[in-house]
């Protein structure tokens, strides 16, 4: 108990807040980029349609390190694109906070694309056919009808965005690398403090990310609940 | 004034080429499931675009393939009762009343109000569509379509998915509250009694194209076409073989039949009403059918009795229809069953 007191005592806490930081911020990101790249790929014809849908799901799939490894293919300082955002625009994203938000939502992002899209698929057509013949704009079919009626669908793939971002590894130490305070996530302090043996210390932070994840998961339960009330499904 | 369709669409095997003109305010599409009646509806609502063609309404065009008019279906005024209602499952019911209605926010909120008190549903007007009955549904989907004002009103199967006791007091309710309704009303089923009973014109279509339009009641005495008698629900149809000007052979039916009148040329078939047959007992008469019963099913007030061809037709597994129903019944548990049934040439009908 001594032990995990002194821990906990001598704690720098920059890891939690980094990783809340990049999980909100990259959940954020994904949620307007997939609902937007959801209803795109919808209305596209079939062939376009499975190849964007592969491309889109492409990093959900993949290894971390493997989009990772892309991921520097472009924006490393030393390829052209990585040269031209840092010289024209003096933006840095290896080794750097952007790196952890770009790491996260490009592995996380396929998760609240492929659920916003099944959302969107399972409402009914005849209730947006019904919009037009009642001379709603496709605009306010899009925000009253549409997206109310995937909300359950939209609001589990946030919750997973979130999570999915929260933990992200590979494609982070690879992208950002481990900067204390700067881009050191919980996930990259567990795997740094392990390497040492520190059992103790890998254990508080597994029990904190555990705690946030748990409580993220049911918050966002809650508030999809709230509305679902009526639809008894058993 | 009126409506005129004339549309062709093609959908991988299946064509759609459909062709009536309406005049009447109550307008039936008979046909099966899959013929396309649905896709002729979703067309003139503009949720479907044929491929070419031409669409108006009382002068009004909607598509015109020649001249590149598609009107979107936002500016057709056209109000589309779908099968399911199509209610919007997250907006309360006065919500879903209003989101057809035009004009400012107090304008809304009063013509909803009208609307609800006409529709008797406005004790439920904070209420979620999920927490109604169905005919407090589909009295919301009228009143969500009529307060919106359409030209025209399109019922696209609105009672196939119903029970039948819930189905005949909807149908009596849908006449009622569209009663007022100055517009042209179509409506779509497979159920020939729905439009008999609901429609003055009526279009039959069968695998994509129109068979017939006409009045309803013409064509369910005069179908013409044996696809039209069939939908109207004809049971005993059969190829004919005219013999001459007044003798037609039948041959699935092992008769032949002498008329009094011509027999017209140009037809293949013949029809006759399963309910049409009259009993005859003893000695044979002219048009006469020998009573040979294969099968009975019986119903609380009718037997269907389905009786074999007589002579060198029997065994080529066509069987005639002969329904009876209460009143002859109790005559035939006086009597007996009868030896012939009798052919009436004036219910006989000629087809192509």
């Amino acid at each position: 108990m001594d032990a995990l007191r002194e821990v906990l005592n001598n704690l720098d806490w920059s890891p939690l807040f980094i990783s809340l930081k990049t999980g909100a911020v990259a959940a954020l990101i994904s949620f307007f980029l997939g609902i937007f790249a959801a209803g795109k790929v919808m209305k596209a014809p079939p062939g376009k349609k499975a190849l964007l849908d592969g491309i889109l799901t492409l990093p959900m799939v993949l290894p971390p390190t493997a989009a990772g490894f892309f991921l520097l293919l472009i924006f490393s300082r030393r390829r052209p694109f990585g040269i031209f955002l840092y010289e024209t625009f003096h933006i840095k994203v290896v080794q750097s906070w952007l790196g952890c938000i770009i790491a996260a939502v490009v592995i996380a992002f396929p998760l609240m694309y492929r659920n916003a899209r099944a959302a969107f698929e399972q409402v009914d057509v005849n209730l947006i056919y019904a919009g037009r013949t009642l001379g709603m704009s496709e605009a306010a079919i899009f925000w009253k009808v549409v997206i109310p009626g995937a909300r359950p669908g939209i609001v589990s793939g946030t919750i997973l965005t979130f999570a999915r971002a929260l933990g992200e590894y590979g494609a982070t130490s690879m992208l950002a690398g481990n900067i204390p305070g700067r881009t050191g996530t919980i996930s990259q302090k567990i795997a740094m403090v392990i390497q040492d043996g520190d059992y103790l210390g890998a254990g508080v932070w597994v029990g904190i990310v555990l705690i946030i994840a748990f409580a993220a998961i049911c918050v966002m339960n809650l508030i999809a609940d709230k509305k679902m009330r009526n639809a008894k499904r058993w | 004034m009126g409506i005129t369709v004339q549309i062709k669409k093609a959908l991988g095997d299946f064509k759609l080429d459909v062709e009536f003109q309406g005049e009447s305010d109550r307008i039936g599409i008979l046909g099966a499931s899959g013929c396309g009646k649905s896709m002729t509806l979703k067309s003139i609502a503009g949720i479907e675009n044929p491929d070419k063609g031409m669409i108006s309404v009382n002068g009004k065009v909607f598509f015109d393939s020649s001249n590149s008019i598609n009107v979107r279906p936002q500016k057709r005024n056209v109000g589309y009762l779908f099968q399911n209602y199509a209610l919007f499952p997250t907006m309360t019911v006065c919500e879903n009343i209003k989101a057809g209605i035009r004009g400012t926010k107090e304008e809304k909120r009063r013509r909803a109000q009208e609307m609800m008190d006409k529709f008797q549903i406005a004790l439920f007007a904070d209420r979620l569509p999920g927490e109604l009955s169905g005919g407090q549904q589909q009295r919301t989907a009228l009143a969500r379509i009529l307060a919106y004002e359409p030209d025209v009103i399109l019922l696209d199967e609105p009672f196939s998915a119903l029970d039948m006791f819930l189905k005949d007091r909807l149908q009596k309710e849908m006449t009622e509250m569209l009663e007022d309704y100055k517009g042209i009303v179509i409506m779509v089923s497979h159920s020939r009694d729905e439009l008999y009973r609901f429609s003055e014109e009526l279009l039959v279509m069968e695998d994509g194209h129109s068979v017939i339009y006409g009045g309803t009641k013409g064509i369910f005495e005069n179908p013409v076409y044996q696809e039209a008698a069939r939908l109207t629900g004809c049971k005993n149809i059969a190829r004919i073989r005219r013999k001459d000007e007044y003798t037609v052979i039948i041959s699935d039916w092992g008769i032949v039949l002498h008329m009094e009148n011509e027999v017209p040329e140009n037809v293949n078939y013949v029809g006759y009403r399963a309910h049409d047959f009259v009993p005859v007992w003893g000695e044979r008469k002219k048009n006469t059918l020998k009573v040979d019963v294969d099968t009975m099913a019986e119903f609380p007030f009718e037997r269907n009795y389905y009786l074999l061809p007589e002579g060198g037709a029997k065994g080529n597994g066509i069987s005639i229809c002969w329904f009876v129903q209460r009143e002859l019944l109790s005559v035939l548990k006086e009597k007996g069953m009868p030896d012939y049934l009798e052919i009436k040439e004036d219910k006989l009908m000629f087809l192509r």
